[in-house]
């Protein structure tokens, strides 16, 4: 380890990094802007300046930045020293030049790192008399407001937004002291991951629209360690609360899985906990529909009356806790407990659960996933399904430039040199899918094919790599075949993702089989999506035991279903409208629990209000198998409850066995991992309700909450007492301690001096590395522990590239394949006011050629003929979308009646009423969402 | 050019006229002899050891030894398979500079024909002229010689039967000073914003589109031809002292001869401004000159007969830059002669990093006060301030604003009471006699 000398004290330093990240790691305080740790250096703001000797007879030294420096052994630097601070101090001086004394009207107030580097750096006096620049500011959507005046031209958004993330609508315009950062013109910011600019942006220039109708400063927010319900990525998020509201939602920190970063469904989608049609109290279904408010008591009593008796059935959720579901599932028994997903997704995500169990690759983490030096991805369009992940995957392709510039020694910090030295060098990634991604720009190929075509590609890759090459495939794919193979064989860490989206079997039997004949070889990494927060918990609780839905519908019809308890599912979405009415018509009681109104909740006799992630604590299970803990944020003021608690009432009141010992959140989760050997290390993802920090609970509200007294003040001046927290290490007050508990544990990030949520380098390991005291959350599936699959049965894989057959597009009939948008396809965060903007309208995607046959264009009506009628929906061109195929958007309201993967006819509906007129002819670039026109 | 007993090297097929020469003229004058040379029996090293022995220093400003920088291109198995470029900064902006231009519009085929030795001597195998925008006529008779080039055989594949390959675009710059910087140039050469970049690692290495790439001055690359014919030691005893061969002076300002002049590089400043440039104009008295362009150090009295060379200027406090020299006369404001090219650096920052983008701006607002009589006796010390705030290498990105604070720390140096003159009177004292 080198040593280096600051102020004439020896440190021992990390080799490689940077002189900034040594000062940071060693706990000092050196102010910074442009560098991120996620994207290194390019020195533009010179913020971090130090002052390095030549040797100790240097007196004089040169100005150095901390960021564009490597350390090396014996180097002598000053920080403190005069030359240096007198520099750093005129950094923040002219960077005061035109930046607004707007502090007390500005969002980032209180989070500000200009606020804290001005404060660090020691600046007070203004000595500029000039006047200050002003810009326009743009308006960039519903998600990210603007403000271009507060901007210090670090560049980080740019650099965040185009170099890391691949969006291509953000730059720096103009020059000199009138650098722009913002669109060509105004409009709606293309990039899912916009959002992240609002705290890669050290000031106020990009700030989160949706709290700012909303404002509440950080210090005045109350928070909890928290994780993401939009998909089944995982990320760790820290929503953030006042008078009962969710005011918003920022990334929590967490090495191996979302790192610095969220995508906006994820941070802007929990909007949906502050929706209209959240259940505020239980309800009994009065003759006419409607619902009368009863108590929570009286509906319990009801409930438990319907439940007694062996012909109580449940159906549970991908999208509930893994304890909750837990609950339902001893309720009723494992035989009765269907665990909420459509017949064929719910035989997919057991696939994918023994698929990963199973097999000798690992399982990846987003860390690990960025490592990957070749990627190959079957069918799932990780864009739309789990955005972050798709961001892990753009970091992958720059492994190339690592390397070459591991040549020219350059470390990985440096980030502009790495750039400018690759270009458009890359890791290879190849993509099959039923059209083209947002990845598509960093693929190699990128292959446009029918979701069965997609496998036999996967089985033929796997063929040619373990030797036996398949001579079935066609002609114009066989050489796709052996470019794959064989960058995949020359690759190091060679990664296969995959997922149930396109709910086709064979895609992910064909990703496993490829990952199968790399992991014969080498370390392989596989990972395979599902598609909510929990789809994996809910499976591997379920084994496999439980009924699909069809087989509930069966026995409903058959007289066999008496009372039948739904959890946070609306089944509408996992079936048409046929199939579920035929269950649910045929219960004699259905009773609903779940937050948000919805089909089948309205079909429920008695319905009872569940809280949401951010009123309740649980534990979910991402698609890489890891078991995370989240914490309920604030006390929901209604009658509202978790549903583990709602479960746990329903158990002692029916008197079912045990029940009076689950009366707590960790006694659920105890008892679950001694009932399901599955999920045995749940108890492993956090900290149990008895953990004290250094004898204090944790507090959710930080040391500057303010205004606690008078908040209420308009009900009562008498305050009332704190609520207590009995379920979790967390209290609902600003009294405790809230540092040096483990990751998992952190509500908030604070240090002192530093404000902004670039304290978390005070909690990590090293700058950008883990948290002190380890990662949050468990790993289930232990990565690469599975038994080598049977040899033979990679060979085999021949036979299923002709088992399959090719596809054959017709000129009358299309396959239907699932389309998903990050925006509109989750049910939860199309609740929210902004994502739903976002959304748009159902579509129907068609091939350019296809809508010329059928006379339609962009935005016209077509109506989707099959077995049942559907109402036409409005029509989008994509040019790359496979031949013979049709797509929907997938969840959607609208397609309820639409089935994956049936065939279909397709006609123009003549009576449709377009929503915008025809566009004959525009420059303008497509755009994300409802303005696709 | 009157003298003549002094050798014209650069400038020999350039009249009074300013006719351009074609391929024929050019080649019956000596042209495209030192190519010949090279491609029949002259090794890539055997040319890089020739301009290395001849001592040629880079003439854009920094005055790098031009064979010594070649050498840091990876040559041969050490360079990974792929393009090598050679890139001619043709972005001639820097404020009172005029040598390329005239080099250029009067001679194109000299510049080509150092382009390709050059291209030969590090084996790159496309090679761009970027120049600037507004220079129409010179881009127009690159244009016309490179065709001439291509028809002749001295670009294209295998370049003279030896197995040489060379492509030659002529690229223009959409106009920024910024572009004159070798990195930046190449930033917008790739499209991209023209900022410099951190170095290392150097264009030598990783340069355009991440590949080797040389960036020369334009009448650095016009004594290629003439080493290579003549050898390095006919080059050397051209020069006057340490320096080797000749160099385009130039003088602007209040000088009865204002032009650019091919001398033995070491001609002294007075020969160059009462020789060649005529001394200064009727009522005007000679104060003081900034020797190689805007961004060089103001000169005074004292310093006129030290010899016009890179270490005789640097050893003075200024540089010799491109040695195209602007005189301050008497009647025209110091302060405002410095402002103006404040004005014009601080518009020309790229806006990369802090100091440079934030701090032209605000030395300009100081002098704009100043100039105007809105001054403050603290003022002088802000203007200290920036000089050492911007002013050293390392504290900004690159050299522009160093170069921007060299005419104002000089100034404060030499005029200061021209400074104190323009605060205590609250005006500028020269508001009358300037220009």
């Amino acid at each position: 380890m080198p040593t280096i000398y600051i102020d004439d004290k020896p440190y021992e330093v990390d080799a490689g990094k940077n002189l900034l990240e040594a000062c940071l790691n060693l706990g000092l305080d050196l102010p910074y802007f442009c560098w991120h740790p996620a994207m290194g250096s390019i020195g533009s703001c010179r913020q971090c300046a130090m002052v390095q000797y030549q040797n100790e007879e240097d007196t004089r030294g040169r100005i150095v930045m901390g960021c564009m420096t490597p350390v090396t052994d014996g180097a002598r630097l000053s920080l403190q020293g005069e030359a240096a601070s007198e520099f750093r101090e005129s950094v923040i001086e002219s960077l005061m030049l035109n930046h607004p004394h707007d502090c007390p009207v500005c969002a980032e107030g209180g989070e500000c790192h200009l606020q804290d580097m001005t404060v660090m750096v020691g600046h007070r006096d203004r000595n500029y008399r000039g006047k200050k620049n002003t810009h326009r500011n743009q308006y960039l959507g519903p998600l990210i407001s603007h403000e271009m005046n507060r901007c210090i031209s670090c560049y980080r958004c740019v650099r965040f937004y185009k170099d890391y993330a691949g969006g291509t609508d953000l730059a720096a315009l103009a020059s000199h002291d009138h650098v722009y950062f913002g669109r060509h013109q105004e409009g709606v910011l293309q990039s899912e991951f916009a959002g992240n600019l609002v705290e890669v942006c050290p000031t106020g220039v990009f700030t989160d629209k949706t709290l700012l109708a909303q404002y509440t400063r950080k210090w005045d927010l109350q928070s909890a360690p928290s994780i993401c319900v939009g998909c089944a990525a995982g990320c760790n998020t820290m929503p953030g609360e006042r008078y009962g509201k969710l005011k918003r939602i920022h990334n929590r920190y967490n090495h191996e899985v979302n790192g610095y970063f969220l995508c906006d469904r994820g941070r802007f989608g929990g909007d949906f906990v502050n929706s209209e049609s959240r259940l505020d109290f239980a309800g009994l279904q009065n003759d006419d529909g409607s619902y009368l408010p009863v108590k929570a008591e009286q509906a319990l009593a009801t409930a438990a009356s319907w439940g007694q008796g062996d012909k109580v059935f449940a159906v549970g959720s991908p999208r509930a806790s893994v304890e909750s579901n837990y609950l339902l599932r001893r309720l009723v028994g494992a035989e009765n407990f269907c665990p909420g997903f459509s017949d064929t997704e719910q035989r997919l995500v057991q696939q994918v659960a023994n698929t990963l169990s199973q097999t000798r690759a690992i399982s990846p983490s987003m860390k690990q996933i960025e490592s990957a030096d070749a990627v190959l991805i079957l069918g799932e369009d990780v864009s739309n399904t789990a955005p972050r992940l798709a961001l892990a995957l753009r970091q992958s392709v720059r492994n190339k430039a690592l390397e070459l510039g591991t040549e020219l020694r350059l470390e990985p910090w440096m980030d502009a040199a790495i750039r400018n030295l690759a270009q458009d060098q890359r890791s290879p990634m190849f993509i099959a899918g039923v059209s083209e991604t947002r990845l598509n720009d960093i693929v190699e190929t990128h292959v446009s094919l029918a979701p069965d075509d997609i496998a036999r590609l996967g089985f033929a890759v796997a063929a040619e790599i373990s030797g036996n090459p398949v001579d079935d495939l066609g002609v114009d794919l066989s050489a796709l075949v052996v470019t794959i193979a064989t960058a995949l064989k020359k690759a190091k860490r060679p990664l296969i993702v995959s997922g149930t989206s396109l709910l086709n079997p064979s895609v992910i039997d064909g990703a496993t089989a490829v990952a199968e004949a790399l992991a014969a070889e080498k370390e392989t990494m596989l990972s395979l999506s599902v598609s909510e927060c929990n789809s994996l918990g809910v499976t591997m609780l379920d084994g496999g035991e439980g009924p699909d839905l069809t087989e509930l519908a069966a026995l409903a019809i058959n007289g066999d279903i008496d009372t039948l308890l739904v959890l946070e599912n609306d089944l509408y979405r996992r079936g048409t409208p046929e199939e579920i009415d035929r269950l649910l018509d045929n219960v004699k009681q259905l009773v609903v629990l779940d937050s948000l109104d919805n089909a089948t909740l309205s079909k429920a006799q008695l319905a009872l209000p569940a809280s949401t992630f951010a009123e309740s604590e649980g534990t979910l299970v991402n698609n890489e198998g890891r078991a995370q803990r989240y914490y309920p944020v604030f006390v929901d003021e209604e009658d509202r409850r978790a549903s583990w608690q709602w479960l746990s009432l329903l158990g002692q009141a029916t008197g079912a066995s045990g029940f009076d010992q689950l009366q707590h959140f960790d006694q659920v989760a105890a008892a679950c991992a001694q009932d399901i050997p599955a999920l045995s290390e749940i108890v492993s993802a956090a900290p149990d309700h008895l953990f004290r920090n250094r004898g204090l609970k944790i507090p959710r509200q930080t040391p500057r909450y303010s205004g606690r007294t008078a908040m209420r003040a308009d009900v009562s001046v008498h305050e009332p007492k704190q609520p207590v927290d009995e379920e979790t290490p967390f209290a609902y007050s600003m009294e405790g301690l809230g540092s040096g508990q483990p990751s998992s544990l952190m509500p908030y990030t604070w240090a002192p001096g530093w404000n902004s949520n670039q304290s978390i380098q005070k909690f990590q390991d090293e700058a950008g590395g883990a948290i002190k005291g380890g990662t949050a959350g468990v790993r289930l599936i232990i990565p690469g522990q599975g038994v080598p699959h049977d040899v033979t049965e990679i060979s085999a894989t021949e036979l299923r590239t002709t088992e399959l057959g090719v596809f054959n597009p017709s000129a009358s009939e299309w396959l239907l394949v699932p389309v998903y948008r990050v925006f509109g396809s989750d049910e939860l965060s199309a609740h929210a006011p902004a994502i739903a903007e976002l959304a748009g309208v159902a579509q129907v995607i068609l091939h350019p050629s296809d809508a010329q046959s059928l006379q339609v264009s962009d935005g016209d009506g077509v109506s989707v003929i099959c077995s049942i009628e559907t109402a036409p929906l409005e029509v989008a061109l994509d040019p790359t979308l496979a031949r013979g195929c049709v797509g929907f958007t997938a969840g959607m309201a609208g397609v309820e009646t639409l089935s994956a993967g049936s065939t279909v006819g397709l006609q123009k509906a003549t009576d449709w009423v377009r929503r915008l007129p025809e566009l004959i002819a525009s420059d303008r670039p497509k755009v994300r969402g409802v303005q696709n026109v | 050019m009157e003298n003549a007993l002094i050798e014209k090297v650069l400038t020999r097929n350039i009249g009074p006229d300013l006719k351009p020469t074609d391929m024929t003229a050019y080649e019956a004058n000596g042209g495209y002899r030192g190519l010949h040379k090279a491609m029949s029996g002259m090794s890539p090293n055997d040319c890089l050891e020739v301009v290395k022995a001849s001592n040629l220093r880079g003439r854009g400003g920094a005055g790098f030894p031009t064979g010594m920088k070649w050498s840091f291109v990876p040559m041969g198995e050490q360079c990974s398979p792929g393009h090598k470029y050679l890139v001619t900064n043709a972005d001639e902006m820097e404020p009172g500079t005029f040598k390329d231009r005239l080099l250029m519009e009067c001679d194109p085929h000299q510049l080509i024909e150092g382009m390709i030795l050059a291209a030969y001597t590090i084996q790159a195998d496309l090679s761009y002229i970027f120049i600037r925008g507004e220079y129409v006529v010179a881009i127009q008779r690159l244009r016309e010689a490179l065709a001439e080039c291509y028809e002749k055989g001295y670009l294209g594949n295998n370049i003279l039967g030896s197995g040489f390959n060379l492509e030659m675009h002529v690229h223009t710059s959409a106009g920024r000073y910024i572009c004159g910087e070798e990195t930046a140039l190449i930033n917008a050469l790739e499209g991209k914003r023209a900022n410099p970049r951190a170095k290392p690692p150097f264009p030598q290495v990783s340069g355009l589109w991440g590949r080797p790439t040389i960036v020369n001055n334009v009448e650095t690359l016009c004594n290629i031809p003439h080493i290579i014919d003549k050898g390095p030691e006919w080059f050397q005893s051209l020069g006057l002292g340490e320096d080797s061969g000749t160099k385009m002076y130039g003088a602007s300002g209040y000088v009865k001869n204002p032009g650019c002049w091919e001398l033995p590089i070491g001609t002294p400043v007075r020969e160059i401004l009462e020789e060649y440039a005529g001394g200064m104009t009727e009522g005007r008295k000679f104060k003081g000159f900034l020797p190689g362009g805007g961004s060089t150090d103001f000169l005074v009295e004292e310093h006129l007969d030290l010899p016009m060379d890179y270490g005789s200027i640097g050893a003075a406090g200024s540089r010799m830059g491109t040695g195209t020299m602007i005189i301050l006369d008497d009647k025209t404001c110091p302060v405002g002669m410095v402002l103006n090219l404040i004005r014009f650096f601080a518009h020309e920052s790229c806006g990369f990093c802090t100091p440079c983008r934030e701090g032209l701006p605000w030395t300009r607002q100081v002098l704009e006060d100043i100039e105007a009589g809105r001054g403050l006796k603290e003022d002088l010390d802000t203007l200290a301030r920036q000089v050492k705030y911007i002013g050293a290498m390392g504290n900004t990105h690159c050299a522009l604003a160093p170069g921007a604070m060299e005419p104002l720390q000089s100034a404060l140096k030499y005029f200061r009471d021209d400074f104190e003159r323009h605060i205590e009177q609250g005006c500028c004292p020269y508001v009358d006699g300037g220009a």
